[in-house]
């Protein structure tokens, strides 16, 4: 019985965090005039009326699911990772400059090259913070929030300098980005008429390998443990800093890639803006679907679909689309309020023994 | 001598809203409870600024009302949105840090959202000027650099002297410290830690409000989406290492400002330095001084972070 | 907050119950003091005597039960209402700020000098100086909490407490953290001031117990077992009415310590957090199938010490030699590979993962061993079975091994973390607290359990306050006081009262 009540209980507290959420979007709305349920229906359907529309929500999940799967392998181990989206930005970077410096290598060499160079670059700038963190204690809340502004400018320096497309220059049109990258480099489109690519397969690939490493490793044991009681962690002998360390090396390989498959799928060139806040939704992804990959997959489709259909509620019901940031923002907040009220031991104790007496059953079952 | 006096001409008004912020993030901070949303609530703020002049346009009965008007919107909304964090961190005891992302992802998209809606593109404002102090200002040197800002930067220095006296000389800092250093002290002779906690927070997100509006008003006089550019974290981390007084926080955000300034004016030379590179050096900056500030929690608020429950057994 | 004017001539507590979740702190207590009278309150850790006390206090609501102050039933529901009554409390982690002056701690309080933008801190001066006189404590205002000793922040507590008007004091273990001499000025001080309050002061210092108090109540596991008048009864029967039964579970003679000890402290130095030196000098030793108990009022050092034997922290000076070889300053993961086991202080944030379940708790220590992962799988099967195994060996009350280990009793996360030490096999077990606040039953299994592996000639350290358990189990006794062993003691010849002595700071066997 207690493990019933523990599911009732939890489902009841998520949707009660997500009408909340739907309840302060509505006031947001209707301060602007906006028609509240067209938009909402907007959002949610608009995107899944055809095969395009269904296949710009996949392409949008996928960049979320690796991002939240390396975000939550960093909450779980005890270190809140906010820096994903200039560990993207670097790891666009690796994977841009690899495709622009070895155009002649075959796909099957420089496909997966630039992948791991953008795996590396995301590796490398979130090593930094995780490094800080272990040694010197500093709060990687700031420091990887310094280093997103400190990524972002050097993308866009690398942009409009040494990988601006030469095209450009000539033509003098100064768009600031990189040439279009070679055919070797691209994942190829799945689905004819959608831009659906192969990143679909590196996504459900890394949610089976995070699922592996975190329960069914000594490894991810240990890195739970360090961020589930670290003093007993420590206690028990593990070393909680070299797993913070490793979690934010993970971390940031995840989100180099996310932004590495982000290239070769979809744009196949480095782009402004190719970051598109996929850093920031990453980490509402990851909560949302409880740090769990079984639960970020479809977290991760489910924000694709609030980001595709918030672009169209601009045309539609001339809602902008920044109004995607306001929900994550609500949801992020109701959710982390909520899971420290089913956290409270107190308030589940007292609330199991109302029930009980309300029900009628023995309280020890 | 120019250029010395340009430097510190530009970097004053450039600290303006950086220190605004924190000294509001101090009294979070001081009560125990640190706000990472303050970016959203300056970005909120900075639209809410600009707001009313913007709206109501010209035809004002007395020169500036709808200015005013729009920082005290500024402010408001601010305050409520400070409160908003404290009912997810006190009330729900709610993880901070994470609950300060959620509640900064809220204030940027509101503001955005309302500002596509309300105003869009890119209007200016003609915003507030300068207001030189007559004879004051035209002393050599320190005329310019101290004497010939905006009314807000004037304000905004005389209010770190207050917020020292607010924080020490009065009943209410002594409980806000209380609350931050050891709640369960306070509780014991019958403070109202949560309470104090809200009201520190309302304090906070007023300033950050204002500091916010600053910004559109009297500094780049429009809105964009960009405008607070991490100037919220940075205010964050400022407290920090300013430990949490308010003079060492003038003090830090004066370095930072003067190094903005510093790095305007070398470009304005014509020294090739990409011009990305110097953006980034703040942001740096404040990684560095985190790296090596040691920061003693016993010296100010040791209970930082934690929610309070009386109920619970240390 | 306007303090009581009128003496408190009478406060009765009837039959007050307090639970928390796992744990019911305080079942059907009721007591009363006079006017003028000093009540002591005795009991082992975790006897409720705190949660009573704060329960008086407005910091907790009670789930049944009232308080009546002459005769009136009140009910507190925050500390303001308890001082509005002239309760006053002085606990044992003093209730000050230590970044703050003594003068700003008390104006924390005291209200009537509080207007909306000043801080009439020369009429809080002033009240200070009248108690400081009235009362004879001496404090300076000026001081920062954090500069001042432990026996200069007692007095500022008890200023504090009595400029906010106070007309009855609460003590709980006034002179714990006190030196002998602190300790007489305090008892002096404090009968004198029973002219114009009475007092509820909370114990297990014998001395103090005898020379002060006009009645004691004794409380174990939540519950009054005893009230009566103190110049009635010997320290003998009160010492003996605290620890309860002598019965002494059958035994083996005592291990001869052949060759070198299994474990051999000497000479060792440890800083606390705060800085100062909490383990000062200490030379400890146990040999392989003994128990050595050290007994202490907690805050002498036990926590730094355990720590430092397992690699939590770091040692200033000293050797700790385990089995020879020196492991101090070593890494936990050596010191645990190289046999030790422990049994921390803090179950729930230390023993366990509380959000783990029952079955990955028992291998924190040994995730990545042969034993339970293969080339770095898990071996999840391996891992079911010794959780099944262990859970009916120890008898761990659970619906099953997937249960959230904390979300079981106090008694049965100790059974889990027992399990695992003792499943490992080490070489030696160092216990801190190992039965605090849990029931009888729970306590006898790790007695039991404890023996056993001291019968197959594991060396165990017994860190406890609670003088029960350190004559049931030791085979020699050693005293912590102030970071060193004030005095050894052997099973035969150690009785509760000689150790209370030793316990309370004072060498020879003065008489009591």
């Amino acid at each position: 019985m207690t493990k019933q009540f523990k599911i009732l209980y939890r489902t009841v507290l998520i949707l009660l965090a997500v009408a909340a959420a739907m309840l302060a979007g509505a006031l947001i709305l209707w301060t602007i005039g906006a028609d509240v349920t067209k938009t909402y229906s907007v959002i949610i359907f608009e995107p899944l009326k055809n095969k395009i529309q269904i296949g710009e929500v996949i392409i949008r999940a996928i960049p979320l699911t690796v991002i939240a799967l390396g975000l939550s392998v960093a909450y779980r181990s005890g270190i809140i990772n906010i820096g994903a989206e200039g560990q993207m930005a670097m790891g666009i970077i690796a994977a841009t400059a690899v495709a622009l410096a070895f155009p002649g290598l075959p796909k099957a060499v420089l496909l997966p090259l630039a992948l791991t160079a953008g795996a590396i670059g995301g590796a490398a700038w979130g090593f930094i913070p995780g490094l800080l963190k272990a040694k010197l204690h500093v709060s990687e809340l700031l420091s990887t929030v310094m280093l997103n502004y400190i990524a972002a400018q050097f993308y866009t320096f690398c942009l409009r300098g040494p990988m601006l497309d030469p095209a450009e220059i000539t033509m003098g049109s100064g768009t600031p980005q990189s040439m279009r990258l070679t055919k070797a480099i691209w994942l190829d489109r799945l689905v004819p008429g959608t831009r659906i690519h192969t990143g679909v397969y590196i996504a459900l690939f890394l949610a089976f390998t995070v699922w592996l490493l975190l329960w069914r490793t000594s490894w991810g044991y240990r890195m739970r443990a360090a961020g589930a009681g670290e003093r007993a962690a420590r206690y028990g002998g593990i070393g909680v800093a070299g797993c913070l360390v490793a979690a934010m090396v993970i971390s940031g390989a995840f989100a180099g890639l996310a932004g590495a498959v982000e290239v070769a799928g979809v744009h196949r060139r480095a782009i402004e803006g190719i970051t598109s806040g996929y850093g920031f939704s990453g980490i509402v992804v990851a909560l949302f679907g409880g740090l769990h990959p079984a639960g970020i997959i479809p977290a991760s489709f489910f924000f694709g679909l609030l980001i595709v259909g918030a672009d169209m509620t601009q045309r539609m019901a001339g809602v902008p689309a920044n109004m995607v940031l306001v929900l994550q923002g609500i949801i992020i907040l109701v959710i982390v309020a909520t899971r420290m009220v089913l956290a409270n031991p107190y308030l589940e104790d007292r609330v199991r023994r109302r029930y009980c007496r309300l029900t009628g059953r023995s309280r020890e079952e | 001598m120019d250029f010395a006096v340009n430097i510190l001409a530009l970097g004053i008004p450039f600290s303006v809203a950086l220190l605004l912020a924190s000294l509001g993030e101090m009294f979070n901070q001081r009560a125990g409870v640190f706000n990472l949303g303050c970016e959203g609530i300056m970005a909120m703020g900075a639209f809410l600024g600009m707001l009313v002049p913007y709206g109501a346009g010209h035809g004002a009965p007395v020169p500036g009302t709808f200015n005013v008007l729009g920082l005290l919107l500024a402010m408001a909304v601010g305050a409520l949105l400070g409160l908003l964090f404290g009912l997810a961190v006190v009330t729900f005891r709610a993880p901070q840090g994470i609950a300060g992302i959620g509640l900064q992802m809220f204030g940027v998209g509101t503001a955005g959202t309302l500002f596509r809606h309300f105003v869009g593109g890119t209007q200016s404002v003609p915003g507030i000027d300068r207001l030189p102090i007559p004879v004051l200002s035209d002393i050599p040197f320190i005329g310019p650099v101290l004497f010939s800002h905006n009314p807000l930067v004037y304000l905004t220095f005389l209010l770190v002297p207050a917020a020292w006296y607010i924080l020490f000389r009065t009943p209410w800092g002594l409980r806000v410290r209380a609350s931050g250093a050891n709640p369960r002290a306070a509780d014991s002779v019958g403070i109202r830690v949560n309470l104090v906690r809200f009201q520190a927070l309302a304090v906070g997100g007023a300033l950050a409000g204002l500091a916010g509006a600053y910004l559109s008003l009297c500094q780049v006089k429009m809105f964009s989406d960009e405008i607070i550019a991490g100037r919220g974290f940075i205010a964050v981390a400022l407290v920090y290492f300013g430990h949490w007084r308010p003079l060492k926080i003038t003090g830090g955000a004066l370095l930072f400002s003067f190094a903005q300034a510093l790095q305007l004016a070398i470009q304005g030379q014509g020294i090739d330095f990409p011009y990305e590179f110097a953006v980034m050096l703040p942001y740096a900056l404040v990684i560095v001084v985190l790296a090596f500030s040691r920061e003693s929690l016993l010296l100010g608020p040791t209970a930082l972070g934690k929610p309070f429950n009386r109920e619970m057994r240390t | 907050m306007e303090p009581n004017t009128g003496k408190i001539t009478s406060l009765r507590v009837e039959h007050i119950t307090k639970r928390f979740p796992g744990v019911l702190a305080c079942s059907d207590i009721s007591l009363s003091v006079g006017e003028g009278e000093v009540l002591a309150l005795v009991g082992e850790n975790g006897a409720g005597k705190t949660t009573l006390m704060n329960i008086l206090m407005g910091l907790y609501r009670p789930d049944e039960g009232r308080i009546l102050i002459n005769g009136e039933e009140t009910v507190f529901r925050s500390p303001g209402d308890a001082f509005a009554a002239g309760l006053g409390m002085v606990h044992q982690q003093y209730m000050l700020v230590a970044n703050m002056t003594v003068l700003e701690n008390i104006a924390l309080g005291y209200t009537r000098a509080w207007s909306p933008l000043a801080l009439d801190l020369d009429m809080v001066r002033a009240r200070i100086d009248e108690i400081s006189r009235k009362y004879g404590l001496a404090v300076d205002p000026d001081a920062y909490v954090w500069q001042l000793s432990v026996g200069e922040q007692q007095r500022v507590e008890l200023v504090k407490t009595l400029c906010l008007g106070a007309r009855f004091l609460i003590l709980d273990e006034p002179t714990s953290a006190l030196t002998p001499q602190e300790t007489d000025e305090l008892i002096l001080l404090l009968r004198k001031m029973t002219r114009e309050l009475s007092i509820i002061f909370i114990s297990h210092k014998l001395q103090e117990v005898k020379n002060l108090s006009d009645k004691v109540v004794i409380l174990r596991r939540g519950e009054v077992v005893f009230e009566g008048s103190t110049a009635d009864h010997s320290s003998d029967d009160i010492a003996a009415l605290m620890t309860g039964r002598e019965i002494h579970l059958p035994r083996n003679d005592a291990p001869e310590c052949e060759g070198k000890p299994a474990l051999d402290i000497r000479g060792l130095k440890v800083r606390s957090d705060r800085g100062f030196l909490a383990v000062d000098g200490l030379d400890l030793s146990v040999c392989a199938g003994e128990i050595v108990g050290l007994a202490g009022v907690s805050g002498n050092g036990q926590r730094e010490l355990a720590e430092a034997i397992n690699g939590l922290r770091e040692v200033e000076e000293g050797e700790i030699l385990f089995f020879g070889r020196n492991i101090a300053d070593h890494s936990p993961r050596d010191v645990i590979d190289a046999g030790m086991g422990y049994i921390p202080e803090e179950r729930n944030t230390e023993g366990i993962v509380p959000s783990f379940s029952m079955k990955e708790n028992f291998i924190l220590k040994d995730a990545g061993s042969p034993r339970f992962s293969a080339r770095s799988f898990l071996k999840l099967e391996e891992i079911d079975r010794n959780a099944d195994r262990l859970r009916t060996e120890f008898d761990i009350r659970s619906p099953d091994t997937d249960a959230a280990a904390g979300s079981l009793s106090g008694g049965n996360i100790q059974k889990v973390i027992l399990a695992r030490e003792i499943s490992r096999m080490p070489r030696f077990l160092v216990a801190v607290y190992p039965t605090r606040g849990l029931d009888m039953g729970a306590a006898e299994f790790i007695h039991r359990r404890l023996l056993e592996k001291r019968m197959e000639g594991i060396g165990i350290l017994l860190i406890s306050e609670e003088l029960e358990e350190i004559l049931d189990l030791s085979d020699r006794i050693a005293v912590i006081f102030k970071g060193r062993i004030i005095g050894t003691l052997d099973r035969g010849t150690a009785d509760s009262r000689k150790i209370g002595i030793l316990m309370a700071g004072v060498r020879n066997d003065e008489a009591v």
